[in-house]
């Protein structure tokens, strides 16, 4: 099983941002866009739906701050309680610097991982770009020829009005 | 961070540059064969790094004892070299973190070399407690310290460990922040390198990045939390910092300014040292177009703004003392200004709040060279803050009886200059083999300032675009 593809290639963020939200308004399907840098935009354009990540992120530092937290408690009140200059035990306020530095550094990585994770990239991956230049000055918009509305003739009219610079078809296995 | 163009604005990248010719340019300099500039800082910077290197040996060696301390002034040159380089470290992030919370698209030309700047210094910084330890290698007595009784745990109500794990987190979010801004820009190095070790190695630490879409969202979103974390972060750790003192009972030190000033004057210093090190770095490596006049007026008066607080917070300080009615405050405050070390008062507040006053000047702040002194001098002024602070408060205390007074041994000096031959070391190596300009995000505020016309995209005259296409696609389609 394989799937077509139409690979259209633009040199200006504008038209890509207008291609992507007229192409997805037209019906046709989006495999793809790749940047050379964060175009602003080009994720409501696409339709693609919010990242989630920051829920890692806050689920994460919750997590590692509670733990602090105990971890102090623990260790200055159960584990060996010692008397600092006759302060309580569970002297909570004091915990406080120590806890907020840990959920930051909790939340910080982790959400960084959950990144890694979710746009699945590691060390040692070969990057397969849409066009050498992708990472350049290149932008380019991956459509899918999959479905039956999908008529070559209009989608190069749209993508004309687009300044488009090059159209390409691909076959991609799956 | 591409802002509405507007034709009110100056555009912040001059030249009329295309995000093609932005790879061209910055990437030159790595291309480029290092040039006897380079070269000579780079060996001054490791000649002072092997002097800093042998200092630290021997006194790891022979103990702290070859330091000038004494029964007073228990904390003095170590304790000062060590919040002075914290302190430049926050302006890495305030550029960074702050400055994109507050959409700042300026940021995008410096952000880069002052993360580095950042952490950097916070390695310097480091380093500092360590050898104050006197004993570096029990430092696993303190996680925690191992006994026949059981573990005996640090105690979480200490200043010291806060400020521990305020370095460490600040340390370790920072060069992460660091690494993910450069993802994008590693990978554009590694499409424009020829096949072979140096493309492979790029290839790893790009992480097989390709652009795409779905990736850029993700990365905006983790790129906003961090700011976000980074933000509180720097504030937490300059207050913190500044808590190592503010919680002792010496006067001079226990008062509740001290966090609001220095943080204040962390940033104060780091800009300072961000404009020292972008004034030189854009001269020598050509980037005059993207790190221009412009951003260093900008600079400029965030040192301006932080100084002057700095100077509020002087004068607060002296008020708050006499108004007390404290006499050991009192005597503090009227020991730094008069008392035998006072001229490192003077120096303090005539550099940090006299000189940064002439940055009020729009023709100072377009003058380069009198910017780049102005920066030095900052950057020396802060440091004497830190000595004053610490040594003078110190210097005096309760009892006439214990008075005395310190000067730093060779082996503090060598340990100072060997922590700028680090600093300036790794600046040096980050210059020649990282892109020192964030280029994906400079690509993104090219249109700041300027009418779209202004790419040469498919818009401007050249032979028709729409021409191109036609008989691209007929060979596609055939």
């Amino acid at each position: 099983m394989s799937r077509r593809l139409l690979v259209s290639f633009f040199d200006h963020e504008d038209d890509i941002l207008g291609a992507s939200r007229t192409v997805r308004e037209a019906g046709l399907r989006i495999a793809g866009a790749y940047t050379p840098y964060a175009v602003h935009g080009l994720d409501k354009a696409m339709g693609l739906p919010p990242s989630k990540l920051p829920f890692v992120c806050l689920l994460l530092g919750v997590l590692g701050g509670a733990f602090k937290v105990w971890f102090e408690f623990w260790t200055t009140a159960v584990d060996w309680p010692i008397n600092v200059g006759g302060k309580p035990w569970d002297s909570l306020p004091a915990f406080v610097p120590v806890t907020f530095e840990v959920m930051v550094l909790c939340a910080g990585v982790s959400i960084v991982i959950a990144f890694l994770f979710a746009s699945r990239l590691w060390p040692g991956k070969q990057a397969v770009p849409a066009d050498p230049r992708v990472t350049d000055h290149r932008f380019v918009l991956v459509i899918e020829q999959a479905d039956a509305v999908f008529d070559p003739v209009k989608v190069h009219e749209l993508l004309k009005r687009f300044h488009v610079v090059r159209v390409e078809e691909r076959e991609e296995a799956r | 961070m591409a802002s509405a163009a507007s034709s009110l604005r100056t555009p912040l990248i001059e030249g009329a540059k295309t995000p093609a010719q932005v790879t061209r340019d910055i990437c030159a300099v790595l291309d480029r064969k290092p040039t006897w500039v380079w070269w000579t800082g780079f060996l001054c910077a490791c000649a002072a790094l092997v002097v800093g290197a042998a200092a630290v040996t021997y006194q790891i060696a022979v103990g702290i004892g070859t330091w000038g301390l004494n029964n007073t002034v228990g904390w003095a040159f170590d304790i000062t070299n060590f919040v002075f380089w914290i302190g430049i470290g926050h302006a890495g992030t305030l550029i960074s973190a702050i400055l994109f919370l507050l959409r700042q698209p300026w940021r995008t030309s410096v952000n880069r070399s002052a993360e580095a700047m950042t952490i950097f210094a916070v390695m310097c910084a480091g380093l500092f407690p360590v050898i104050h330890m006197g004993r570096p290698w029990l430092a696993y007595w303190m996680l925690p310290y191992p006994n026949t009784r059981g573990s005996l745990w640090i105690n979480f109500r200490s200043p010291l460990v806060w400020d521990f794990f305020a370095i460490l987190t600040y340390f370790t979010i920072s060069l992460i922040f660091w690494y993910l801004g450069m993802i994008p820009d590693l990978a554009t190095i590694r499409d424009r390198t020829k096949p072979g070790l140096r493309r492979r190695f790029l290839g790893i630490l790009s992480l097989g990045w390709d652009g795409n879409a779905r990736t850029w969202q993700h990365y905006e979103t983790v790129y906003k939390m961090l700011a976000g974390l980074a933000t509180p972060l720097v504030v937490s750790v300059h207050t913190i910092v500044s808590w190592d003192f503010a919680t002792s009972v010496i006067p001079g030190w226990h008062t509740t300014i001290l966090p609001p000033y220095f943080v204040a004057g962390a940033i104060f210093s780091g800009m300072a040292m961000v404009l020292t090190l972008t004034i030189v770095a854009r001269k020598a490596m050509g980037l005059e177009q993207y790190i221009t006049v412009q951003h260093i007026d900008k600079m400029c008066k965030v040192a301006l703004a932080t100084g002057c607080m700095l100077g509020l917070a002087y004068l607060t300080e002296f008020f708050t003392a006499l108004y007390s009615g404290n006499q050991y405050e009192q005597f503090a405050f009227l020991n730094r200004a008069l008392g035998p070390l006072s001229w490192c008062y003077w120096i303090m507040v005539g550099c940090n709040v006299g000189i940064s006053q002439l940055l009020w000047f729009r023709k100072v702040r377009a003058n380069l060279v009198a910017v780049f002194a102005i920066a030095i001098v900052i950057n020396v002024g802060m440091w004497f803050e830190r000595f004053v602070i610490i040594v003078i408060s110190l210097h005096r205390d309760y009892l006439p009886s214990s008075w005395a007074s310190y000067a730093p041994t060779w082996i503090e000096v060598a340990t100072f200059a060997g922590t700028f031959g680090l600093f300036f070391t790794c600046f040096l190596l980050f210059c020649r083999f990282v892109p020192v300009i964030a280029i994906s995000e400079v690509k993104g505020v090219l249109s700041v300032g300027r009418k779209r016309a202004v790419f040469p995209a498919a818009t401007v005259g050249t032979p028709s675009a729409s021409a191109r296409v036609g008989s691209e696609e007929k060979e596609v389609l055939a």
